[in-house]
């Protein structure tokens, strides 16, 4: 493993991640999860369905990254990745958390191809619009990193219930220890998803995989409207 | 009390074509929205300036500041921190400085923006990062021996604000043993007692402001 990669991977990398539980506290907050195992079920669901269509995205943006720069092609994946995102909230934080990492990728790796990423997304500013969707950049920023896209789907899996799970013991005080056991009981389910979504990296960008949860939008759009609310989403 | 006249001790590089950048941080309570919603009343007719502000759970701190009107609306920002208000103004500052730079973009021509921090502990800094200086505030109502407990605030903030006074008589609190101890701390670098309820306009403070605008902008 190499560390450029585990750099990327780290929660501690400043992305503003610390400031979302990846959909977690509507559920944290309404009693739907209170226990590990609820957390574990919880994790199981979003990894299959937000972790694999971020894994794929991130894996074919990684893929494509190695065309070299060429900024309108990303507004075509971008507009990809908004098709598999029904919430508006949700939309418009993957696009906050996006242009939080092009922010990091770009001081701790430049390359050009991240700037032609972010000159594509400065040139089109669209009201929901902050950046680029935050698994496009995962790709780019795997690939500056100079990881494979089965690297890069490999990330996107893991953060996608590592974030959660850290939310987890802040919102919930579960134990730290239990969490960590449920995150290594689910490490083959992530390799597997990493795998899946990697197979993909080649794929014409309509047919990458477009998994949905309802329940997981729904709650994000409820959680844009609660009067209290600890983590961004 | 405390007043410091030496060289100023801060090493962060001057950068220019943008405005001063101030934080303002401190434990919960101690005053930082009052302090900073009077920093706004008071400088908003000499400088043009924005706010950031961290609230932990709400965007309390951003709707006191729009509905006493000290600023527009579109001068001010909220950022949500996570349960982390430390975390946003010291490891991570990316939403700050995405807000920070969004106010930069809206306003041409700032020449201050004040960042205030989530009410936290006495472990909050703000990264350098993120602010060129930073004012640490403290109230005298957690007794006189907060500023011996030190923490990064309390010793290396380029201004040490102690509010509340007009409390310390109830809360038994001894100002000369905060001065003497903050004193001890801090190796030279000022300290004001103020009280924001007998002294709205916060003068000493606003003084000390407009001086570091006026430093960054000449430097």
């Amino acid at each position: 493993m190499r560390n450029d990669l585990l750099l990327l991977a780290d929660s501690r990398l400043p992305a503003g991640g610390h400031a979302h539980s990846g959909g977690l506290e509507p559920p944290a907050t309404s009693g739907a999860v209170r226990t590990v195992a609820d957390l574990a079920d919880f994790l199981h669901g979003r990894l299959h369905t937000a972790g694999l269509a971020a894994a794929a995205l991130a894996a074919a943006a990684c893929r494509h990254a190695g065309n070299g720069p060429d900024p309108a092609s990303w507004l075509v994946l971008d507009a990809e990745a908004d098709a598999r995102d029904p919430s508006p909230g949700q939309r418009a934080v993957a696009r906050a958390q996006g242009k939080a990492l092009l922010r990091a990728a770009r001081g701790t790796w430049p390359s050009p191809v991240l700037d032609a990423l972010g000159d594509a997304h400065r040139a089109r500013r669209t009201p929901d619009g902050r950046g680029p969707h935050h698994p496009v950049v995962l790709g780019v920023a795997a690939f500056a990193a100079d990881g494979s896209p089965h690297d890069a789907a490999a990330i996107a899996a893991y953060t996608a219930v590592s974030g959660s799970a850290s939310a987890a013991v802040r919102l919930l005080g579960l134990d730290p220890l239990g969490v960590h056991r449920a995150l290594a009981d689910l490490s083959a389910a992530v390799d597997a998803v990493a795998h899946e979504a990697a197979g993909h990296a080649e794929d014409a960008w309509a047919d990458l995989p477009a998994p949905s949860a309802p329940v997981l939008d729904g709650w994000a759009e409820l959680h844009l409207l609660a009067d209290l609310r600890l983590f961004e989403s | 009390m405390g007043g410091y006249h030496g060289p100023d001790q801060h090493h962060a590089a001057p950068r220019y074509g943008r405005p001063l950048r101030l934080g303002v941080g401190g434990p919960v309570g101690s005053g930082k929205t009052a302090l900073t919603a009077a920093l706004c009343r008071v400088l908003k007719e000499e400088l043009n300036l924005a706010v950031v502000t961290n609230d932990i759970y709400t965007t309390e701190d951003a709707d006191f500041l729009r509905r006493n009107a000290v600023l527009d609306d579109d001068r001010i920002m909220a950022v949500r921190t996570g349960c982390c208000p430390h975390t946003a103004i010291r490891d991570d500052i990316s939403a700050n400085l995405d807000a920070v730079e969004e106010l930069e973009d809206r306003h041409g021509d700032l020449e201050l923006v004040i960042v205030e921090s989530g009410g936290d502990n006495l472990t909050a800094t703000f990264s350098q990062g993120l602010v060129d200086r930073q004012i640490f505030v403290l109230d005298v109502s957690g007794g006189d021996k907060v500023p011996r407990k030190g923490g990064p605030g309390v010793t290396s903030s380029d201004l040490l604000v102690i509010n509340k006074t007009d409390l310390a008589p109830l809360v038994g609190a001894d100002l000369a043993v905060m001065d003497r101890d903050s004193a001890r701390v801090r190796e030279g670098r000022p300290v004001i007692f103020s009280s924001i309820r007998e002294e709205p306009a916060v003068p000493k403070v606003a003084d000390w402001v407009r001086a570091r605008v006026h430093d960054f902008r000449h430097h």
